[in-house]
């Protein structure tokens, strides 16, 4: 072989070349995974101190006091966290056998609303006229039921017909949006025009009246990460969601597991709805669902559908969204508006830092030297 | 002849991740000659020459052309210095004609003439002994014109380097023949012809040098007049290895499953099964050959219980005759039930009648063996879902040809991806980790998985390993019928040996055997009889042993050289 010839400008003349290129990683260790993600929480969090102080004229680090006085500030507030925290991680419940499976259920917000509005009808027809405890085991009932309604219309045509999930879910959301406003302005025919607070049907003090939220979506966690990770239900939500034509050659049903999924998501969805009616009797609205439908989404997401993991996404959610009310007031902000740009931010960082998890980045050695 | 260096490699490095596909290869390329680039899957041969196309880019080391160093960003940069490649997966647009994939996207400073297209095709075509239809559509066309209109769209950017990615892995023997003659036209003309492959055969047929390459490195490139194809697989493989199949005598075939004037048209009105009919017989091998979407996807699929037919018969006889009766299959009611109609024996030929006898003197009878039965089971398959076919105690095992999106799943382990045959197993609602992953553990330390643990995502192992575990799976149920799609595609020269063995000893064992392969000679060497099918119809059925390639290879495309005289005299 001829010897090697340096030479002076290897390049073509015009062309334009970036320094470095980008390279697949194989595997990266879970320490720096944490690590990368730690980094762009923190790199979120400082970015909207930054711009909050500046919108505000304020000092940007007293964001981040504001953001824990918010949320750890008082024992009320402290209570509002978890709550907030299993609401969600309720709603992420919801969520994530469907997505588990493939089936990209968007209409979460409007299964817990149909619950909500079943469980609010109920008390506010018979709460006269029935004992307490038959009230709530009918609310209850009745919020699971329309729950499963909801989530399983969509599944049917879906696992009958092939219509596409995620439009159809979405458009539910506006039914039951519809739905509550119709009820509203048929039943409530004077005065404030809108649904009174409950006087019956509300879930016994616990301690608190938060209590008993928090425990039972906890506890449903524990039973849901089982039944995903150890029941053969689980194990058939998985193949299907991976692979279909896996499920068919081994004899899976899958029509049958779309539709019994779509049952447990409904139901679950359709609890969320229950108590958020039911834990204090608070008049049901529109946007009593505050979203979460969707909140969940990312929730469920960020943890790649893993139940332990979701728990943290869902408790970061509340941190963000319950610290910002205090950030809102602290830095006179006049409308919510910036706390959905922080989540927004925030959010932001932590999804593109996944970018740095899968790949990396070479630079490209100087050659001939 | 002076030889004149065309291409340099020096040094080239390429990593993915933790793997490295190059590792410090130098070689050249010269102008004018056939190179075969030789090794086994995963070597890296194709990585090499994409990024002699533009594909990818080197992490070390330089391409050097004419002498002097380039760097070659795009497909588009690679023909700028005359370098074209054509791809295993064509790459043309379906719904365009020959001559309009073939001038898409160039960009010559002339007029979208396609007149003026079709005219230096022609040429083309005279020049090398091509033959193409400009007008024809991509998805009218068999593969090997597709291939040809991938040549020819390379040939017309000016390319004088070309690289052919396996250009023979889909065509028959016949036009693996035209396709050499074409290349040879080429070579002749003075352009550097790159052949990736792994089949030595074709190598020693077609090639002026042989480079090998094995995991990433250049192990030496020889002139294919001083070597053979021992020498060739001993440096592509590292060590010596025999490449005979050992193929037994059939030994007491029975007929086990009849397949009868299956027939399915698919929904684009294409007859994909026409009329198939054949038997399969438990000890031995039945192969089924065929171009590539013949319907042979279609018809095992019918077999195993995925695929609607439209007509058409699918029965199995389980071997029972002369076997014990036995409570695991059938409930006590049965038992008397079947007695009644005259279905027993005992070990003396003498009829079974149960009629007076207590219930614990039954038992007793059949937990001793001592109820035969007389005839096989006789039964329909048909419209039974993979589930039914399996609780009526069929032992059907399917290889299927797409073993990450069917056989098994990639994201799931080792563990998960065994528990896919028995996860029903058991009336708990939780599932049972520990007998699979004891299967795990089997397979993986006898058939030698190459895995870091039994948690890891099948999808992150090898080819070979890949197909291991699935065959190791299917096995493992202790098929009656075992039929196997592609088996070897893509598995270097040990695994694929390693699953000819497999299936040669579940043959010796009595299962019925089904084969379908792409390697004529593979087929030639392994089957005792050999389906050939085209278009969805069986054109013949053969014998293994006296049949010779040739002939395999006309059954193969029968009826389509028909069709292509057809379209001859309407042009």
């Amino acid at each position: 072989m001829e010897p090697k010839i340096e030479q002076n400008n290897p390049k073509p003349k015009k062309r334009f070349e970036l320094p470095f290129h980008i390279v697949k990683r194989s595997n990266l260790p879970l320490k720096q995974k944490i690590l990368i993600y730690a980094a762009a929480l923190v790199g979120g969090l400082l970015l909207s101190a930054l711009i909050c102080g500046e919108f505000a004229g304020k000092n940007p680090f007293s964001f981040f006091g504001l953001l824990f006085k918010g949320c750890f500030g008082t024992e009320r507030k402290r209570w509002l966290l978890f709550t907030e925290t299993a609401l969600l991680l309720g709603t992420s419940m919801a969520l994530i056998p469907s997505f588990k499976m493939r089936f990209w259920n968007l209409g979460g917000n409007g299964q817990i609303l149909v619950g909500s509005l079943s469980a609010y009808s109920i008390a506010y027809f018979l709460g006269s006229k029935l004992p307490e405890g038959v009230l709530i085991s009918l609310m209850f009932a009745a919020a699971v039921a329309s729950g499963i309604l909801w989530a399983i219309i969509p599944a049917i045509f879906k696992a009958f017909f092939g219509t596409n999930e995620t439009l159809f879910t979405l458009m539910m959301n506006y039914i039951a949006a519809g739905l509550v406003l119709y009820c509203r302005a048929s039943w409530i025919k004077s005065g404030s025009g809108q649904f009174p607070t409950l006087s019956a049907g509300i879930l016994p003090k616990l301690y608190n009246d938060k209590l008993i939220t928090i425990l039972v979506f906890f506890l449903l966690a524990a039973v849901m990460f089982v039944y995903l990770k150890y029941s053969k239900h689980g194990y058939e939500i998985s193949v299907v969601g991976e692979s279909e034509n896996t499920a068919k050659y081994i004899g899976i049903n899958v029509k049958r597991v779309i539709l019994r999924t779509m049952v447990l998501s409904g139901a679950i969805a359709g609890l969320v709805g229950f108590f958020l009616i039911a834990q204090t009797g608070q008049g049901l609205s529109p946007d009593i669902t505050n979203n979460r439908g969707f909140t969940a989404i990312m929730t469920s997401w960020l943890a790649a559908f893993d139940l332990p993991v979701t728990v943290l996404t869902c408790l970061f959610i509340a941190f963000i969204t319950k610290g910002m009310e205090q950030v809102r007031s602290g830095f006179g902000f006049t409308n919510d508006s910036i706390s959905k740009i922080v989540i927004g931010l925030v959010y932001f960082c932590v999804i593109s830092c996944a970018f740095f998890v899968n790949y990396k980045i070479v630079f490209r050695k100087k050659e001939g030297k | 002849m002076a030889k004149q260096v065309l291409v340099e490699f020096r040094n080239i490095t390429k990593t993915f991740g933790s793997v490295v596909a190059n590792n410090n290869v130098s070689m050249q390329i010269y102008k004018g000659e056939i190179l075969s680039v030789l090794g086994e899957n995963g070597c890296g041969k194709t990585t090499l020459m994409n990024m002699l196309a533009g594909i990818y880019y080197p992490d070390g080391g330089k391409i050097l052309i004419g002498g002097k160093e380039v760097q070659i960003h795009s497909p588009k940069t690679a023909f700028e210095y005359k370098i074209g490649m054509i791809h295993q997966h064509f790459k043309l647009v379906d719904v365009f004609t020959a001559a309009e994939n073939v001038t898409l996207g160039v960009k010559d400073g002339t007029k979208y003439n396609l007149n003026f297209v079709k005219k230096r095709i022609g040429e083309m075509c005279d020049r090398y002994g091509f033959h193409i239809n400009p007008d024809k559509k991509i998805y009218e066309m068999s593969v090997s014109e597709k291939q040809t209109v991938e040549i020819i769209k390379v040939l017309y950017r000016g390319a004088d380097i070309l690289i052919l990615d396996e250009p023979t892995a889909v065509l028959t023997p016949q036009e693996i023949n035209k396709l050499f003659a074409v290349l040879r036209a080429m070579r002749n003309d003075g352009k550097s012809i790159i052949i990736i492959t792994h089949k030595l055969n074709e190598v020693m047929e077609i090639s002026d040098r042989v480079a090998v390459l094995r995991k990433g490195e250049h192990i030496g490139t020889v002139e294919t007049s001083e070597t053979n194809e021992q020498a060739l697989t001993e440096m592509m493989v590292g060590k010596k290895i025999t490449l005979n199949i050992d193929r037994t005598k059939v030994e007491n075939p029975t007929d086990r499953l009849f397949v009868k004037g299956l027939n399915y048209t698919n929904q684009e009105h294409i007859k994909v099964l026409d009329d198939v009919s054949f038997v399969a017989r438990s000890g031995e091998i039945l192969g089924i050959a065929g171009i590539a979407g013949s319907g042979q996807k279609e018809l095992l699929e019918a077999i195993a219980g995925l695929q609607p037919l439209d007509s058409g018969e699918i029965v199995f006889h389980r071997p029972k005759k002369n076997l014990p009766v036995s409570f695991y299959h059938k409930t006590f009611h049965q038992v008397v039930e079947l007695a009644a109609m005259g279905k027993f024996h005992y070990e003396d030929g003498s009829k079974v009648d149960l009629t007076g006898m207590s219930k614990k003197e039954i038992r007793q009878l059949v937990n001793d063996g001592k109820i035969l039965f007389n005839e096989d089971d006789v039964m329909n398959l048909r419209d039974k879902t993979p589930l039914q076919i399996r609780e009526l105690g069929v032992r059907l095992s399917f290889v299927p040809e797409d073993r990450l999106g069917m056989g098994l799943v990639g994201n799931m382990d080792l563990i998960d991806n065994m528990m896919l045959r028995s996860y029903r197993k058991g009336h708990s609602i939780l599932v049972d980790r520990k007998n699979p992953e004891n299967l795990a553990e089997k397979i993986v330390s006898g058939l030698e998985v190459v895995t870091p643990d039994l948690h890891t995502p099948v999808r992150r192992l090898s080819g070979g390993n890949v197909q291991k575990v699935l065959v190791g799976r299917e096995i493992s149920y202790a098929p009656t019928v075992l039929m196997a799609a592609y088996p070897v595609r893509g598995l270097d020269i040990n695994s694929s040996y390693l699953i000819y063995n497999l299936l040669n000893k579940q043959k010796e064992e009595g299962v019925a055997v089904i084969f379908v392969g792409e390697d004529l000679d593979v087929l030639l060497g392994l089957c005792d009889r050999i389906l050939v099918i085209n278009s969805g119809r069986v054109t013949g059925i053969v014998d293994a042993r006296t049949v010779t390639k040739e002939e395999v290879g006309l059954l193969m495309t029968k009826t389509d050289a028909g069709k292509e005289e057809k379209h001859g005299t309407e042009d």
